[in-house]
């Protein structure tokens, strides 16, 4: 052609960050107990990090025995005096105050999310935060109609939740637990993460401001003593627990012969299948969000790509391609595809499996992505030629780090994804519809996506088989685990 | 010849045997203990199963669940419904052997009565259960959404000790209605209806492997119970001091779920939750094109 | 290469090229994902710029005549006198019966004249026909041809009419480049589109084209993933380049830079030049160029200070 063209060089997208100066942060937060912030006993306070940038964003209180004591008689005196007595429509319609205020405030809790936890602003803006607030509105109409979730049984909160939550979806994860608690009636004694607090302190102002009876919902910021103390503690009816499987077999050793109730959410090891006769390009999409969602700081991630032999080559070869798209960098830049890792600690630990994987013979893909000199980066990686006893495909990551095994048939691919000690998530590629129902019914896993991957609902019952967990959270189901169940009077 | 005519006949005494994957062997051990009537006479020498009995019974369980949870809920519920017909037709063995272990007659035909109509119960929820208890959730995306209920995989029972034949059925029948199979440990002092149950179930169509029961000593075998790597749940019916917290918290090396049923009254335990105890809920997700 | 970048009949294109399954809801994730892009700045600069260079000016309309088309070929050759630096753009779009009008208004520029042939928009006239008004149009100067694929045999599964149509139009060009038109509205399913862009380019296709503009939906960012996609594994398996055009209903800056980004991480720069990547669009231009206005002065703009035609 004739005319003069532009050059075919690449085309950057500029910096886009989200704006931060609307977002306060206080330089030192204490405790929520009783309703009020108060000072730990300890008067220790640590600091909350940025993993963009390794800058401290201000200090929290860490509590002690004592101060998750002092939680707890604030949990029961609201319990007694004042939310048992609540009726259910009333405790629903705090719930949907909540929720309102959530949405209300939801780009100021995104910016604070993603600089105290290193995600991309893209998810905690479209995900996290839109989701925290889903889960407060749809528990909230659940309070005056819990009878209809449990046929022919009466229903009464278990009393005093405890509950302790993890780094990768901090204020989600808050409402994952404290939302369908407080639905049936139950107060709550919350621990947030060591590394990511601040969010759930801001819901506690924010709890605060919404005139919750003090004492209902109560926020202990600590490390693993204070969880400790939390699940020793003789005053608690129930502990639910998100976390890595070690963490929650110690809970289970605790509490196994006690009378105390128990949720737990732990890790996981998905096999996500893709099937010769799949949308190729949208189980690409599919696999990319299966494991570089949240830097893979995801307990139900597709870690493990099993992809059927006549279409690994091609398929391998658009992954790599997409990977390379992917852009990894600053969490607060709109454009940011993967952000920083969590912490000094998790990038240790993710850097040393990708050490064993290379040890253990498998191949390394990682995208030539320009990492940030400061701050906790890993660029998206891919393990290949990997057998199915290798470390790296046995064991939880925790991080942008896929790998890639081939099967022949149906019956391979169903053997090597249930290999595993785990069984919280799955995936399944085809187009074909008997295949997808076939394997759905097959995986031993309590979700499973088919064409699909890493999708979250309230409505939606979560939770894992094997060591991947005790019961469900979310949904109808997930009321189930902050209940009592009784015969209704003059039935048996 | 007249003489021998007149001498009373000699009965023919059951040999209670351990019932493993559908056969009936004895305890690899050689072991037994002895039931007595409360005159002292010998009721009968039960087998007391060992560690590698119940790793035997695991196997068969274990090996038994993919045929067992893919069958129909309808042939479930049949399978139970046929069991209620062959435990009726041997109703009278059954209230004697419980009398022989200490029920006053009157509880005895109670007691195999409603094990009867336990059965009946739980045959009826087996294509009910799914629909009463699983759900379509309305997800905000472009998703059909759905959860339903999977067995949880095998099941240990470690039976409650005075309802001896009606607490074990109710337990079994739950657990086995849902797709699971089973290894229970009777009643240590009404082990007998464990094992005429065990003939019942095998001349009802119930699948080897499926129904896995023992006999034996809790403080044996509770420990093993519940460290097993591959039982995914265990059902404890009695306050037991030989599962103290120690060996209740080996339940953890695998997560398995630990069911609590010690303060149940199984007369009244007509209940679908015993079902949904012994289950997974699945989600599964799939995309509704525009 | 591995494989014939053009093939002989219909029979001869790989089974598994033709026919690949596609989900919707799986390109309108990744769609939704693509346009949460953020650009600003000087890469919004650039792309403004680029959209510009892209542009199929066009006027496809009953009532057009000479001194209309002169207008467009005006407002194509000076797009703006007040913005320094602005490309032109990349061709005039007319029917066939305009296009000696075309050539001579943009005589001595690089604009190329692009004319819609083969019965457009139907597509619904003997072969025979379709081919003299594409040699019509290349003889009046015509530098690119726009033709509609047969969309009913399209869909009856008679693949290879389809294919020996676009073969012969294709002969029939001569130099002048071919863009086949799908006219996606009328396809139905994402895997239509997959298996006529395939059909396409194995009959020699320079560029595959989303609309005629006369049918609703026109070009979606959809479907124009589907077939950027097709194009790239048309070039993994046979390295030919072939260009994509969607056109109609795009009237946005911000839309058509939508378009750039899911072009520029489907098959990545190389693409993003006129000679691969064309917007066929009337009133883009002058959202561009109030785009530019802003970021030149730092003011919104008014559709009154831009020329229209």
């Amino acid at each position: 052609m004739s005319h003069d063209p532009l050059s075919s060089a690449p085309w950057h997208y500029a910096s886009a960050p989200e704006a931060t100066d609307h977002v306060l942060l206080d330089e030192r937060y204490e405790l929520f107990i009783g309703g009020k912030f108060v000072a730990p006993k300890s008067g220790e306070y640590r600091p909350s990090i940025n993993p963009a940038n390794e800058k401290t964003l201000a200090q929290w209180a860490a509590a002690g025995a004592d101060d998750v004591d002092a939680a707890v008689a604030a949990a029961r005196r609201a319990y007694r005096s004042v939310w048992s007595k609540t009726k259910p429509a009333e405790r629903g319609k705090y719930l949907f105050r909540i929720a309102r205020q959530l949405q209300e405030r939801a780009r100021e809790f995104a910016v604070i999310e993603s600089m105290d936890g290193g995600k991309p602003i893209r998810e905690s803006r479209d995900v996290d935060i839109p989701l925290a607030a889903a889960h407060f509105f749809y528990h909230a109409g659940w309070a005056d109609k819990l009878e209809y979730a449990f046929p022919n049984r009466s229903v009464a909160p278990l009393g005093v939740a405890g509950q302790i939550i993890p780094w990768n979806f901090p204020l989600l994860m808050a409402a994952w637990k404290i939302a369908p608690a407080l639905a049936t009636g139950n107060t709550v004694v919350l621990k947030p993460a060591e590394t990511t607090p601040l969010t759930a302190l801001k819901l506690a102002e924010l709890i605060q401001e919404a005139d919750l009876p003090p004492g209902v919902v109560n926020i202990v910021t600590g490390d693993g003593t204070a969880g400790a103390a939390l699940v020793a503690h003789p005053g608690v009816d129930k502990i639910a627990f998100t976390g890595s499987t070690n963490v929650g077999r110690e809970i289970q050793r605790r509490l196994a012969g006690s009378s105390t109730r128990y949720t737990l959410e732990l890790g996981g090891k998905a096999a996500n299948i893709v099937f010769a006769d799949a949308a190729i390009d949208e189980a690409v999409e599919g696999i990319v969000n299966a494991i570089f969602f949240n830097q893979g700081h995801v307990c139900c991630a597709g870690s493990r790509l099993l992809v059927q032999e006549s279409v690994a080559e091609a398929l391998t070869a658009k992954l790599k391609a997409r990977m390379a798209s992917l852009i990894v960098g600053d969490p607060l830049d709109k454009n940011t595809d993967i952000g920083a890792i969590n912490s000094r600690e998790q990038l240790q630990r993710i850097r040393h499996y990708l050490d064993v994987g290379v040890e253990e013979g498998a191949e390394l893909y990682q995208s030539a992505a320009d990492l940030p000199g400061k701050g906790y980066y890993c660029a998206p990686s891919l393990f290949s030629g990997v057998s199915q006893s290798d470390r790296v495909v046995q064991e939880e990551i925790f991080g942008p780090v896929l790998t890639i095994q081939t099967f022949r048939t149906f019956d391979e691919a169903l053997m090597k994804a249930n290999n595993t000690r785990y069984g919280l998530s799955g995936g399944v590629w085809t187009d074909k519809g008997s295949k997808i129902f076939k394997m759905t019914n097959q995986i031993r896993a309590g979700v499973i996506w088919a064409n699909t991957f890493n999708k979250f609902d309230p409505t939606a019952p979560f939770g894992g088989y094997k060591e991947s967990g005790v019961g469900r959270e979310g949904g109808l189901h997930g009321l189930d685990g902050y209940v009592e169940l009784g015969h209704r009077r003059g039935k048996s | 010849m007249s003489r021998d005519s007149e001498s009373p006949r000699l009965s023919v005494a059951k040999t209670y045997k351990l019932y493993i994957n559908g056969r009936f062997p004895r305890s690899e051990s050689g072991r037994y203990f002895s039931l007595s009537a409360s005159n002292g006479k010998l009721t009968a020498n039960v087998s007391r199963a060992s560690r590698k009995d119940f790793r035997e019974a695991v196997v068969a369980a274990r090996a038994a669940l993919d045929g067992w949870s893919s069958s129909s809920a309808y042939l479930r519920g049949q399978i139970l419904y046929r069991v209620a017909e062959m435990l009726e037709s041997r109703s009278a063995e059954f209230v004697a052997e419980l009398r022989d272990q200490g029920r006053s007659q009157a509880r005895a035909r109670t007691e195999v009565s409603e094990s009867i109509d336990r059965l009946v119960y739980f045959a009826g929820w087996a294509d009910k259960y799914q629909q009463v208890f699983s759900a379509v959730n309305p997800v905000a995306t472009s998703h059909f959404c759905f959860s339903l209920l999977e067995p949880t995989g095998v099941v240990g029972v470690l039976a409650p000790e005075r309802s001896g034949l009606l607490g074990l059925v109710s337990n079994v029948a739950a657990a086995i209605v849902g797709g699971n199979t089973v290894v229970a440990l009777a009643s240590e002092s009404r082990p007998l209806s464990a094992i005429s149950l065990a003939e019942v179930l095998q001349s009802g169509d119930v699948p080897a492997g499926v129904v896995n029961l023992l006999t034996g000593f809790r403080a044996e075998l509770a420990e093993h119970f519940l460290s097993h790597m591959d039982v995914n749940a265990v059902v404890v019916c009695e306050h037991d001091p030989v599962i103290d917290d120690g060996v209740a918290a080996t339940s953890a090396e695998n997560l398995k779920r630990l069911l609590n049923r010690c303060d149940r009254d199984w007369r009244t335990a007509t209940d679908p939750y015993l079902i949904c105890e012994t289950q997974e809920v699945k989600t599964t997700w799939h995309p509704i094109a525009p | 290469m591995a494989e014939l970048a053009v093939v002989e009949r219909a029979a001869a294109i790989p089974a598994d090229a033709l026919h690949a399954p596609v989900d919707t809801v799986g390109v309108q994730e990744r769609i939704a994902r693509l346009c949460a892009r953020s650009i600003k700045k000087e890469s919004k600069r650039e792309a403004l710029h680029r959209v510009l260079s892209m542009i199929d000016l066009t006027t496809l309309e009953g009532q057009d005549t000479a001194g209309k088309v002169r207008q467009l070929c005006r407002k194509a050759r000076c797009l703006d006198t007040e913005l320094p630096d602005l490309p032109t753009v990349a061709a005039v779009c007319v029917y066939p019966t305009l296009v000696g009008v075309a050539r001579d208004a943009l005589a001595g520029s690089a604009i190329n004249v692009a004319a819609v042939a083969t019965a457009f928009p139907s597509g619904m006239a003997p072969l025979a026909v379709k081919l003299a008004d594409t040699a019509a149009a290349v003889e009046q100067g015509a530098d690119e041809i726009d033709m509609v694929i047969s969309r009913g045999a399209l869909l009856a599964g008679d693949y290879e009419q389809v294919f020996a149509e676009i073969q012969a139009v294709k002969a029939a060009c001569g130099n002048a480049h071919l863009k086949v038109i799908l006219e996606t509205g009328e396809l139905g399913t994402l895997e239509t589109v997959r298996t006529a862009s395939m059909l396409a380019m194995y009959a020699g296709a320079d560029f595959i084209k989303t609309s005629t503009g006369k049918i609703k939906p026109a070009a979606t960012l959809p479907v124009t993933l589907v077939m950027l996609q097709a194009i790239r594994d048309y070039h993994d398996r046979t390295g030919r380049a072939v260009g994509m055009k969607p056109a109609g209903g795009i009237s946005r800056s911000k839309l058509a830079i939508q378009y750039l980004v899911v072009v520029n991480e489907t098959l990545g720069p190389d693409w993003l030049v006129p000679e691969r990547f064309r917007f066929g669009a009337s009133s883009l231009a002058n959202d561009v160029l109030m785009q530019l206005g802003k970021l030149a002065t730092g003011r919104y703009q008014s559709a009154d200070y831009f020329s229209r035609d």
